[in-house]
C-alpha cells in the first residue's frame, strides 16, 4: 500500500494559496499601501480594513498584500543568484575534485562559519541598504551552501559506472556535468532550494526588520514587523497578520522539501 | 581468428594512491589480444583485474608502460547493470546518446537505430521507453550490452558482466555474447572470477595474483596442466564448489 504523502500535499496547498494572494497583491490592492490617513490611526480590524490599520493609518491588509509580494521577490532573486553559482561551482569542483576544489571549499568553509545575517549586514553596512543591494548581498552569501550541496551530489554520481561509459563514448565533460549528471541530483536539489527559500525569506525579514533591508515607504513582511513591534500592545493586528503570512508561506514550503525528501527515502 | 592486434600493452606498471599510500597495483603486465580472440582475466578480488581493464581501455591514463589500441571505438560492460546505466534516462536516451555525441540530429533514425540494437541484444521496442529502475536485472545488463555496442565498438571489455545474474540467466548473456562476437566481428577481455564462466567463452586465459600475471595461455593448456601453484589452488578450489 502506498503512503499518501501529506506534507507534499498540504504544502503545495499552502504554497498555491500564498503564491495567489502574493499574485494579486501585484495588481490589485483595496487601497494604495503607502496612503495615510488620520481617521484610521490604529484602527482595528473592520470589513473596510480586514487587518485594520497602522500607526500612520495606513490599510495593513494593502501593506501585506505588497509586502509580501517585496519578500518573495528579494527571496527568489536571492535564491536565484545563489543557486546558479553554487550550482556551476558545486558541479566543477565535486566533478574534477583536486587543488582547485580544495581551495574553494576552503574559502566556502571560511564564509559559511560566520551567520549568514551577520555578514549580510557587514555587505549592507559597506555597499548601503535597499531593495538590490539586500539581494546581492544575500545571494552572494547564499552560494556557499548550494556550492557544497551540489559537490556532495557530484561525488556520489562521478565515478559510477555510468560516467565511465560515457567518458569512454567520448561525450564532453559539460555535456556528462549537466546532461548526465545534474538530473539525477534534482531531487536532492529541489529539496535543497525549499530550504534556501525559506532562509532568503528570514533573512530577508530579519534585515528589514533590523532596518537595514527594505527602505520605508516601501513595505516588506521583515519591514512591517519591525515597525509593529512598537504598537503591539495598541494594535496587536498589525504584529498578528504580516507575522502570520510569513508563518504561512515559510511553513508551506518547507512542507514541499519535506514532502519531497519523503519521495526521496521512500525509493531508496 | 586472425594476427591482426586489437590491443598491446606491454610492462604496464599502474599506482594508486599519493606519497607514502602510494601502492602499486599493476606489476609489468603485458597483454596481446588479437582480433576475434576472447581473453580471460581471472584472479580474486583486489588482484588488479577491473584496473587492468581500465587501464587497457584507457579510463585510469596514469600508467609506465606502452599501450596501444588498435580500434576506433572500443567499450566497457561492468558487473552492475544498475549503476552502468544512468538511472535519470530512458533507455532509448541511453541507447542513442553515442551516436548523438557523433553527431547524429535525426529524431526517426536515432530511434531506428536504438530500437535495432534493442532487437540485436534480444529486446523489444517496447523496452525503448522504459527507465532502467523499470527493466529486470538480465534485461539491464542486455541494455548495457547495447549501449556498449551501438558506437560501433570492435573491442568490448567485459568486467564480470554476468557475476550478478542466476544461473541460467548468465547461461542466456554468455550465449548471446557468443552470438554477438560472430555476427559483429568483435574482441573480448573478459574479466572473471568464476573459472567455469571463463572456460566456456575464453580463448585464452590470463591468471592474475597480487597485480601480476602468474600464467597464462589456451585455455585447455592451463586448466588441464596448470603451471603456478596460484592457478591450481584456484582451479581446485572451483572444482570443489562445482
Amino acid at each position: 500500500m502506498k503512503k499518501r504523502n501529506w506534507y507534499l500535499r498540504l504544502g503545495v496547498v499552502i504554497t498555491f494559496a500564498v503564491a495567489a494572494f502574493t499574485l494579486v497583491g501585484m495588481f490589485y490592492t483595496p487601497y494604495d499601501a503607502t496612503q495615510m490617513s488620520s481617521a484610521d490611526k490604529y484602527a482595528p480590524p473592520s470589513l473596510s480594513h480586514l487587518f485594520g490599520c497602522d500607526q500612520m493609518g495606513r490599510d495593513i491588509f494593502s501593506r501585506t498584500l505588497e509586502g509580501i509580494g517585496t519578500t518573495v521577490t528579494i527571496a527568489l532573486a536571492t535564491l536565484a543568484i545563489g543557486f546558479l553559482a553554487g550550482l556551476v561551482i558545486g558541479a566543477l569542483c565535486g566533478y574534477y575534485g583536486g587543488l582547485i576544489d580544495e581551495i574553494v571549499m576552503r574559502i566556502c568553509d571560511a564564509v559559511t562559519a560566520f551567520p549568514s545575517t551577520l555578514l549580510a549586514i557587514v555587505v549592507i553596512a559597506v555597499i548601503g541598504s535597499g531593495k538590490y543591494n539586500v539581494i546581492a548581498a544575500l545571494g552572494i552569501l547564499f552560494i556557499p551552501s548550494f556550492a557544497r550541496l551540489v559537490r556532495s551530489e557530484f561525488i556520489k554520481y562521478r565515478d559510477r559506472d555510468f560516467v565511465n561509459m560515457a567518458k569512454l563514448t567520448g561525450v564532453p565533460p559539460l555535456r556528462i556535468i549537466f546532461v548526465h549528471i545534474l538530473p539525477n541530483t534534482w531531487p536532492v536539489l529541489l529539496s535543497g532550494l525549499t530550504i534556501g527559500f525559506n532562509n532568503a525569506v528570514l533573512a530577508e525579514a530579519s534585515m528589514s526588520y533590523l532596518g537595514i533591508g527594505v527602505t520605508p515607504p516601501d513595505a516588506s513582511l521583515g519591514r512591517m514587523l519591525s515597525e509593529a513591534q512598537g504598537y503591539l500592545f495598541t494594535a496587536p493586528w498589525y504584529t498578528v497578520f504580516p507575522g502570520l503570512v510569513v508563518i504561512l508561506l515559510i511553513l508551506g514550503v518547507g512542507m514541499i522539501g519535506e514532502g519531497i525528501r519523503e519521495r526521496i527515502g521512500e525509493k531508496v | 581468428m586472425t594476427n591482426e592486434i586489437i590491443l598491446h600493452l606491454g610492462n604496464v606498471n599502474s599506482y594508486y594512491g599519493r606519497g607514502k599510500a602510494r601502492k602499486q597495483v599493476l606489476k609489468n603486465i603485458s597483454l596481446t589480444l588479437h582480433k576475434g580472440e576472447v581473453l580471460g582475466v581471472v584472479g580474486e578480488s583486489g588482484s588488479g583485474k577491473s584496473t587492468l581493464a581500465k587501464c587497457a581501455i584507457g579510463l585510469v591514463t596514469d600508467i609506465e608502460g606502452e599501450r596501444k589500441l588498435n580500434v576506433e571505438n572500443s567499450q566497457m560492460v561492468f558487473q552492475d547493470s544498475y549503476g552502468s546505466l544512468n538511472p535519470a534516462k530512458t533507455v532509448g536516451w541511453i541507447l542513442e546518446e553515442p551516436l548523438r555525441v557523433r553527431g547524429l540530429r535525426d529524431k526517426k533514425e536515432l530511434r531506428r537505430r536504438a530500437v535495432e540494437m534493442l532487437q540485436t541484444v534480444g529486446l523489444e521496442e517496447e523496452h525503448y521507453d522504459r527507465k532502467p529502475s523499470q527493466l529486470s536485472g538480465g534485461q539491464r545488463q542486455r541494455v548495457s550490452i547495447a549501449a556498449s555496442l551501438i558506437q560501433g565498438s570492435k573491442l568490448i571489455i567485459l568486467d564480470e558482466p554476468v557475476s550478478a545474474l542466476d544461473v541460467t540467466l548468465q547461461a542466456q548473456i554468455l550465449q548471446l555474447l557468443v552470438d554477438l562476437k560472430e555476427r559483429l566481428d568483435l574482441s573480448y577481455i573478459f574479466i572473471s572470477h568464476d573459472l567455469a564462466v571463463v572456460y566456456q567463452i575464453c580463448d585464452r586465459v590470463m591468471v592474475m595474483y597480487h597485480g601480476e600475471v602468474v600464467e597464462q595461455g589456451d585455455v585447455d593448456a592451463v586448466y588441464d596442466n596448470p603451471q603456478h601453484e596460484y592457478t591450481k589452488k584456484l582451479l581446485e578450489a572451483s572444482l570443489s564448489l562445482g
